[in-house]
């Protein structure tokens, strides 16, 4: 599949009291034209980090972007203009849905303000960079029908009276329906969903993604779907990228990533989920603090499989079949552990 | 003391409404968080209380600690009536009826290290002198496997799991029988997750203990807890043992809960699911059943009276009239 993003060997840090935290080291990640990919790891991992550098809304006083390449739809998002990658990719070409819809809605504007004020600057029949000062009355008109036709496809039920209500006056499903919404209005090629679902009920939040798999497919829209929970991603992407205390661990389309594991990582993450088969089990140790994170590779001092070359050498990255990549020295043998 | 099997604690009809204000805070209303909840924990087990946000699931195990004045019904505990106690009588009460709260961190005082937040309860509700008080600590620390070290950091110097472990540690020295866990896992990574969880199932063989677990999560009520209540908007709507309620729901929305849950290597919920809607506004309530506006089994007989939680197979009830009923479409 063509690529429609690709991030190669990205280091951010973060300038801190302490020092500095090497939150991504040396990253690789893509995601093709059409892909729903889920970027999953635990608190602290840097997958936010990494959909924010790739957004571009990195804070700009504490991180520090010190290597690496973000080339998206043949465009490198970290050497070009900061000003035109605002007014012509960001919120244009790739948006964003929040983790919480309760807080990114401003709570003294209507929601209908807030979509218009959005499809001002952001319309996919405005020209980049042109719009906002004035807005004609043409384009208000034509871009009004189209969010009331976007607001039915997202299933909110009477779309033009929820235009007139102000964001405390409906629930949370429906804020993130909204925010779905919102970031269809564009048109973009790549939605960034930071965690969408993990403020919601269980039961809306199968609603949501049931929705959000139906839209990006339907409009062959690439997502970027972070998570920390594998069976959230296991409902909804296509393929899955695991991060680990700042490195990428595995990549794998979704089914054979389920199917076998291969770092052992992956493996004890997949076993924490609690389930009949194989009772509880967590993974021992803490998250390595990311001001001074073990050598070589990160995991190794909460590997069982670890030896003398994990804790020497970063691991290189291993091709384990067709699309499945593990950086690790000692894969998990899928064909070996299947045999007790 | 009450011996294995038998109730330690009833519930019977009880009530909590909350009086919903206008501007000018006269009373248009009441929110029926918990309606008419009767259940019973026995002594030994782990009864799962399971429900989405507003469902009334916190409010119950609030109300059972004392924590909110219910508005009617009564609590027994331990044969005793323990609904209308004055707040000097139920002193004694609170040391075998224990509550965490959702996020420890945030009831962990910012400014008391961790060993003084721990000698506090020892201090209030025993007479234990300050060497005893430190070895009881100790004793406890060790149980919820944290170094004696800890007890000189500050809340905020330690992870969340190990703030859980405080939490919990902090309820346990003063030997309760009875331990509400209010959300106990929510906000951990599954790998932690998974160690406090062992930590609950050894703390409760070491110590004896009943646990009330209160969890949106199902995945996690389903590995643990003995007997689970589902909750719908302040009512019971299923209670029976675990694998009778994930192996059998009956409820239509039990059901549709259930089939809510990612499950890894199952029929994906994209392709499944079938519930639609959102509950209604807690403060306005459907008549009759109140699932019936969302449920695909509804019928002109759901409107009327509220459907009575019946034991329609032996120790497994529901509150549905139709709950033989196959769901269409799932």
């Amino acid at each position: 599949m063509d690529d429609l993003l690709t991030v190669s060997d990205l280091e951010v840090g973060f300038q801190t009291d302490r020092g500095l935290a090497r939150v991504l080291d040396r990253v690789n990640f893509h995601a093709g034209r059409g892909e729903i990919v889920g970027l999953v790891g635990e608190s602290g991992c840097g997958k936010t980090t990494l959909a924010r550098a790739i957004l571009g809304v990195l804070p700009e006083n504490s991180a520090r972007i010190s290597a690496g390449v973000i080339d998206f739809d043949g465009r490198d998002l970290l050497a070009e203009d900061p000003q035109a990658l605002a007014t012509e990719v960001r919120g244009r070409q790739i948006t964003f849905v929040p983790q919480d819809p309760f807080s990114s809605f401003n709570p003294v504007f209507t929601i209908g303000a807030q979509i218009e004020e959005l499809m001002k600057w952001k319309s996919p029949e405005s020209e980049p960079g042109a719009a906002g000062r004035f807005y004609p009355r043409a384009r208000r008109r034509s871009d009004r029908a189209r969010v009331l036709e976007l607001l039915r496809t997202v299933q909110l039920p009477d779309p033009d009276g929820i235009l007139k209500k102000y964001p405390h006056e409906v629930s949370g499903g429906q804020r993130q329906r909204l925010m779905i919404a919102m970031a269809l209005l564009p048109e973009p090629q790549l939605i960034i969903a930071d965690e969408p679902t993990t403020a919601l009920d269980v039961t809306i939040q199968a609603q949501i993604l049931k929705l959000l798999k139906r839209l990006a497919t339907e409009r062959g829209v690439s997502v970027l779907f972070t998570t920390h929970d594998l069976g959230t991603a296991y409902e909804i992407c296509d393929r899955i990228t695991v991060m680990y205390a700042g490195q990428e661990v595995e990549s794998a389309p979704s089914d054979d990533f389920f199917a076998a594991p291969r770092h052992p990582y992956t493996k004890r993450l997949l076993e924490s989920l609690p389930s009949r088969e194989h009772g509880i089990s967590g993974i021992p140790g803490q998250i390595p603090a990311l001001i001074d994170p073990p050598a070589g590779c990160r995991f190794h001092p909460r590997c069982a499989n670890a030896s003398a070359r994990c804790a020497a050498a970063r691991p290189g990255v291993t091709q384990t079949g067709p699309a499945h990549r593990v950086r690790c020295h000692h894969p998990v043998d899928a064909a070996r552990e299947a045999v007790p | 003391m009450t011996p294995p099997g038998t109730d330690l604690l009833r519930l019977e009809g009880l009530r909590k409404y909350f009086p919903i204000r206008n501007v000018w805070k006269r009373r248009i209303g009441w929110l029926k968080a918990v309606d008419d909840v009767s259940l019973t924990v026995e002594k030994g087990e782990i009864l799962g209380v399971v429900g989405e946000s507003g469902c009334g699931k916190s409010t119950l195990g609030k109300t059972v600690m004392g924590i909110h004045p219910p508005t009617g019904g009564r609590i027994v505990f331990e044969g005793n009536d323990i609904t209308d106690l004055k707040p000097h009588q139920s002193r004694d009460l609170r040391r075998d009826l224990q509550y965490t709260y959702q996020d420890p961190g945030a009831s962990l005082d910012p400014r008391w290290k961790i060993g003084k937040s721990l000698d506090e309860p020892l201090v209030i509700h025993t007479g234990l002198g300050a060497a005893a008080r430190r070895e009881r600590v100790s004793d406890i620390l060790s149980a919820v496997g944290l170094p004696e070290s800890h007890l000189d950091l500050y809340p905020h110097e330690i992870s969340g799991g190990q703030q859980r472990r405080v939490g919990l540690a902090r309820i346990l020295t003063l030997q309760p029988t009875l331990v509400v866990l209010d959300e106990p896992t929510s906000g951990l990574d599954v790998s932690v997750q998974a160690t406090v969880l062992n930590l609950f199932l050894d703390l409760q063989k070491q110590f004896d203990l009943t646990y009330v677990f209160i969890s949106h999560d199902l995945s996690v009520v389903r590995m643990i807890c003995d007997r689970v209540a589902v909750m719908y908007l302040g009512k019971v709507v299923e209670l029976g043992a675990t694998e009778r309620i994930f192996g059998a729901p009956r409820h239509p929305y039990t059901r549709s809960l259930l089939s809510a849950i990612p499950q890894i290597g199952k029929q994906r919920i994209t392709e499944s699911f079938w519930l639609e809607g959102e509950p209604p506004d807690p403060g306005n309530l459907p008549s009759g059943c109140r699932f019936r506006t969302r449920c695909p089994l509804a019928a002109p007989q759901c409107e009327g009276e509220v459907p009575p939680l019946v034991e329609h197979l032996p120790g497994h009830a529901d509150a549905c009239l139709f709950s033989d009923r196959a769901v269409p479409g799932a």
